[in-house]
C-alpha cells in the first residue's frame, strides 16, 4: 500500500490531521495564528540556510523554527514593541532575505510551489515516517502540558500560583508549533499550514462543551478535510494541498447553518 | 532546608516550619526601569487574619500582592513565604478567548483534579450549588466572581489571594462578597490578603491595613515641605 502515492498522501495527511487538530485548538484559543504564519514563513530562510550549509532542508526548516520561536520568546519578554509588530518584523523578514539568499545560488534548483503550497503526492516512505513518528512525539507532549497549558491559557497568574510555570509550558508549546508546522510544509506547504491549524478548530467552537472535546472534534475535523480534500483533488485534477483546505472550509462553511445543541 | 523525616522533629524544626506568619515582606519595593512601582512595602499575612492592601489607582496595589505571591520579581528588600503554601488566588477578571469552551465545574479542575463531591461543597460554599454546569460566558459578573472564589476554595488554601473582588461589582454584592469572604476565613482558618480602594470597608472588617501611597505623593510631600521651609526662612528674612 506504501507504493502507492495517493495511499501514502492519505496517510501522511492523517497523520498531520491528528497532530494539528488539538495544536489547532491552543493556537485559537491563545490567538497565535499569526505566530504560525511566521513560523512558516521563516521556513523559507531555512531552506536558504540549508542550502548554503548543505544539510539537509528538513533540519534548516526546524533550526531556523526553533530559533524564531526564541527570539520571539525573548522579544516579547522585553515588550518594547506589541507582538504583532515583532511577529511582522520576523515573519516578512526571514521570508525576505531567505528569498535573497536563495537568488545566490542559481545553479540550486529548488521547487519554490512545492515549498508554498505543499507536494502532498510527492512524499517519500521516510517522510511518512517523519510525520508519523514526529506526530506521536508532539501529541504525547501536547498530552503532557495540557493541563498547564490550558491554565495558563486561561489566566496565568492562575496557573503561576498553582505551582506551574506558565513561561515554560508557553516556550515548549512554541517548539511544539515549530515542530508541527515544519513537518508539515511539505504536505500543505508555508502559505496554507495555518490553515489547517486555524480551520477545523474554528468549525468544531460552536458546538463543542469543553476543551477536550473541541480537540477531539477538531481533530475530526481535519482527518476530514484530508480524506475528501485528497479525493476531490483526484476526482477534479485540483492541487491537493489547496483542496484540503478547501475541504475544511467548506465544512466550515456549512456547519454555519447547523444550529448548536447549546450555545 | 527541609529535615529529613527519620530524624524526630525538634522544636527548632518546627519553628522553620511554621514561623508564624503566611507572607512577610520588609522593605520590600518594585521597580520598571527607572521608576518605583511600590517601594518600602512591610507586610505580613499571618493564619486566620484579614490583611487588605490598600490604595488609589495606580499606587501599585496589585503589582504589591504579585510581589507577595511570588508572581514578579521584587527589586529590593525581602520577602518569606512559608515552605508549600497553598495559595486560593481569585483574580480580578478572567478575560480569556470566548473560542474556549470552559464550564463551571471545567474550571474548578483547572490546575488540579477534584472530586465531584469536593466541588460541590465550594460551589455550596458560595451560594452557586444550583447553578449547574454552564459555559462560564453565560455568567453575570457577580455569578463569575463567586465562581473564582469557589475554585480559590476547593484548593482548601492556607491564604485566600483576592484582586480587587469589589470591582465591578455593586454595593451590595460587594458587601455580600466580603461577608463571604470573612466567613470562608473563619471556616477554613486560612490567612487573607485582599487589594481593594474601599478604604471604610477595610476599616470594618480587617485585621491589617497596608497603605500604598504613590510614590510621587512622596515627592510631592517632600516638595511641599522645602517650600515650607524655604518661606518660613523668607518669612524671617522679612522680619
Amino acid at each position: 500500500m506504501l507504493d502507492d502515492f495517493f495511499s501514502r498522501a492519505l496517510i501522511a495527511g492523517i497523520g498531520l490531521a491528528l497532530v494539528t487538530g488539538p495544536a489547532g485548538c491552543f493556537v485559537v484559543w491563545r490567538r497565535l495564528a499569526y505566530f504560525g504564519e511566521t513560523i512558516a514563513h521563516s521556513a523559507l530562510l531555512g531552506v536558504a540556510l540549508a542550502i548554503l550549509l548543505d544539510i539537509d532542508l528538513l533540519f534548516g526548516i526546524f533550526a531556523c523554527a526553533f530559533a524564531v520561536v526564541l527570539l520571539m520568546y525573548h522579544l516579547e519578554r522585553r515588550d518594547t514593541l506589541p507582538a504583532d509588530t515583532i511577529l511582522g518584523l520576523l515573519c516578512h523578514g526571514s521570508l525576505a532575505v531567505g528569498l535573497v539568499m536563495l537568488a545566490f545560488f542559481p545553479n540550486v534548483r529548488i521547487n519554490l510551489h512545492g515549498l508554498l503550497f505543499g507536494d502532498i503526492l510527492g512524499v517519500s516512505p521516510v517522510d511518512l515516517l517523519v510525520v508519523w513518528v514526529g506526530g506521536a512525539v508532539a501529541l504525547g507532549v501536547l498530552w503532557w502540558i495540557w493541563r498547564p497549558l490550558l491554565a495558563a491559557t486561561v489566566n496565568v497568574d492562575l496557573a503561576a500560583v498553582a505551582g506551574m510555570r506558565p513561561d515554560r509550558t508557553r516556550l515548549v508549546f512554541g517548539f511544539l508549533v515549530a515542530a508541527v508546522i515544519a513537518v508539515a510544509i511539505k504536505i500543505v506547504g508555508v502559505l496554507l499550514i495555518v490553515a489547517m491549524l486555524v480551520i477545523p478548530a474554528a468549525t468544531v467552537r460552536r458546538f463543542s462543551a469543553s476543551p477536550e472535546k473541541m480537540a477531539v472534534a477538531a481533530t475530526a475535523v481535519g482527518v476530514a478535510s484530508v480524506v475528501g480534500g485528497l479525493f476531490a483533488s483526484a476526482e477534479f485534477d485540483t492541487p491537493s494541498g489547496p483542496s484540503i483546505v478547501v475541504a475544511a472550509l467548506a465544512m466550515f462553511s456549512v456547519t454555519r447553518f447547523v444550529r448548536p445543541n447549546r450555545a | 532546608m527541609a529535615s529529613p523525616a527519620s530524624r524526630p522533629m525538634t522544636a527548632d524544626d518546627r519553628s522553620a516550619r511554621d514561623p508564624g506568619f503566611l507572607v512577610r515582606a520588609r522593605d520590600m519595593g518594585v521597580r520598571r526601569g527607572e521608576r518605583w512601582i511600590v517601594r518600602h512595602v512591610d507586610l505580613d499575612v499571618v493564619r486566620g487574619q484579614m490583611v487588605c492592601i490598600i490604595g488609589a489607582n495606580g499606587a501599585g496595589k496589585t503589582t504589591c500582592m504579585k510581589a507577595a505571591l511570588g508572581l514578579i520579581e521584587i527589586s529590593e528588600g525581602s520577602i518569606d513565604r512559608v515552605q508549600s503554601l497553598e495559595v486560593g488566588y481569585v483574580p480580578q477578571r478572567l478575560p480569556f478567548s470566548p473560542t474556549l469552551p470552559l464550564s463551571v465545574r471545567r474550571l474548578m479542575t483547572l490546575t488540579r483534579g477534584f472530586a465531584a463531591s469536593e466541588i460541590d461543597a465550594a460551589l455550596a460554599a458560595v451560594g452557586l450549588e444550583r447553578l449547574g454546569d454552564p459555559p462560564l460566558t453565560t455568567l453575570s459578573g457577580g455569578e463569575l466572581q463567586r465562581l473564582l472564589l469557589a475554585r480559590a476554595l476547593v484548593h482548601r488554601p492556607d491564604l485566600l489571594v483576592l484582586d480587587e473582588p469589589d470591582q465591578g461589582v455593586d454595593l451590595a454584592g460587594a458587601e455580600l462578597l466580603f461577608r463571604l469572604v470573612e466567613k470562608i476565613r473563619g471556616d477554613l482558618g486560612c490567612g487573607v490578603l485582599l487589594v481593594s480602594h474601599n478604604l471604610r470597608k477595610a476599616v470594618d472588617i480587617f485585621d491589617d491595613i497596608v497603605v500604598l501611597v504613590p510614590h510621587e505623593h512622596d515627592k510631592r510631600l517632600s516638595d511641599i515641605e522645602e517650600r515650607l521651609k524655604a518661606s518660613r526662612r523668607n518669612n524671617v528674612a522679612l522680619e
